[in-house]
């Protein structure tokens, strides 16, 4: 059963469309991505999952049950962290602990110990006195307390310096290791795509572009170019999401949905960052008012 | 935790381009090339490899799957992966002595015909593309 599934999802704020025409199915057992610009629907998007918020239409699913109205039961499986990250300031680290755990049946409050005290943590410090990747890592570790079949973080590491983003994250992973639990959390760091996420969702314009298995988003591009490309025609099959061109030669990144076994270009397999780079850059590149935004056009030919 | 000290240590560079499965499937083939890692050493299990290294879980059973495959690593059941007793290196010792001492001669040539380092590795690196895709 997918952890998150929607169809057809759309969220008005007013005359503007936060969310618009989302269809998405995240399996369990992942830890899937969003990645996409500001204001691209991230948030809006893992608010509904959380069930703050309600669908203007279309519908959503989290562990096969609708957020909205579920409240109570869908609550203790999911665990949910805001860009916020909300703590109650004048608290003390144990007080907050003993809240979460007044508030949710499931709570351990020994893997809430271990984990604050492997991050050097004391249970006597108060909020207010933590650095920020310090508070970070107590509003994750509460979300882990609650042993929640689901994690839903916005960006859990954002604003971090390296080192606590690094603790946070191996927090994150070991937790996943240990239990199993399925992740879906929004970044703007490329670079921990890659390394933590097996899954890929990217947004833009409201919209999701592009969702699938982290390994077949890479197997499913390549580059490909060519010195004097007048008059080629691209090979079956592709669609063009970058091109880059020079004086000599032009070079597109493109998506293919059959296996290449064209000799004509030389083709080489692009990194996951210069994938995702692509896509974000189409999009600030199409007309944001647009109220119908495809996935990328197919400029197949070459005039 | 009483765990015992891992027999290889992981890293990660996730601005090399290259799949972090695929890194941590390379840096067990070239210690046991190199003799670091001999037959019978257990490879650390998932949980200690995502306290050495920023990774998903997944990525690692997946390194140790395709090891296995590669048949230089072997799963036993409830107690880890280790390294298998006889591990298949696909090049023989002799051969890559011969194929360093190609490519040393290769260099000797290119730097000669005036090619810098970074055109060679792009070179390769294009060759090296060039036959995944053949073989894909």
């Amino acid at each position: 059963m997918p952890v998150i599934e929607t169809n057809g999802l759309s969220k008005r704020f007013g005359r503007k469309w936060g969310l618009r025409d989302c269809s998405l199915s995240i399996p369990a057992g992942k830890v899937a991505a969003l990645v996409g610009p500001n204001g691209a629907g991230k948030s809006t998007l893992l608010r509904m999952a959380a069930g703050l918020s309600r669908p203007t239409s279309g519908e959503i699913n989290v562990l096969g049950e609708v957020p909205i109205g579920n409240g109570a039961s869908l609550l203790k499986r999911v665990g949910y962290l805001d860009q916020e990250r909300p703590l109650y300031r004048g608290f003390r680290v144990d007080e907050m602990f003993r809240f979460g755990e007044g508030t949710n049946p499931t709570w351990n409050m020994t893997t809430a110990h271990t984990y604050v005290e492997q991050l050097g943590i004391s249970l006597r410090d108060r909020v207010n006195n933590l650095s920020g990747g310090q508070q970070a890592q107590v509003a994750l570790t509460i979300c882990l307390a609650k042993q929640p079949e689901l994690l839903i973080l916005d960006e859990p590491a954002a604003e971090l310096d390296p080192v606590a983003r690094e603790d946070l994250l191996r927090l994150l992973m070991r937790e996943v290791a240990e239990r199993g639990t399925s992740v879906v959390l929004s970044t703007h760091a490329l670079g921990d795509v890659g390394s933590i996420c097996d899954y890929l969702v990217i947004m833009s314009h409201s919209t999701i572009v592009l969702a699938d298995d982290l390994e077949f988003v890479v197997e499913s591009h390549r580059f490909l170019s060519a010195t004097s490309p007048s008059g080629r025609e691209l090979p079956e099959g592709v669609t063009v999401i970058d091109t880059r061109s020079s004086s000599r030669d032009v070079t597109y990144l493109v998506r293919m949905t059959l296996p290449l076994v064209d000799e004509t270009w030389e083709i080489t397999e692009p990194t996951l960052d210069e994938i995702i780079m692509a896509y974000l850059r189409l999009a600030r590149e199409s007309p944001s008012t647009s109220s119908r935004h495809e996935s990328p056009s197919t400029q197949g030919q070459i005039s | 935790m009483s765990e015992k000290q891992p027999s290889i240590h992981f890293r990660l560079d996730p601005r090399s381009g290259i799949a972090p499965y695929r890194q941590l499937v390379d840096q067990v083939r070239s210690a046991v090339e190199m003799g670091r890692l001999r037959g019978g050493d257990q490879l650390p299990s998932v949980r200690q490899v995502v306290t050495q290294v920023t990774i998903n879980p997944n990525t690692v059973h997946r390194a140790y799957r395709e090891l296995e495959s590669l048949g230089l690593a072997e799963g036993r059941l409830g107690l880890g992966t280790f390294i298998t007793e006889n591990p298949v290196i696909h090049t023989t010792e002799a051969g890559n002595v011969e194929l360093t001492r190609q490519l040393q001669l290769w260099v000797k040539r290119a730097r000669a015909a005036g090619i810098v380092d970074d055109d060679m590795l792009e070179l390769l690196r294009r060759i090296l593309n060039r036959d995944e895709r053949v073989s894909s």
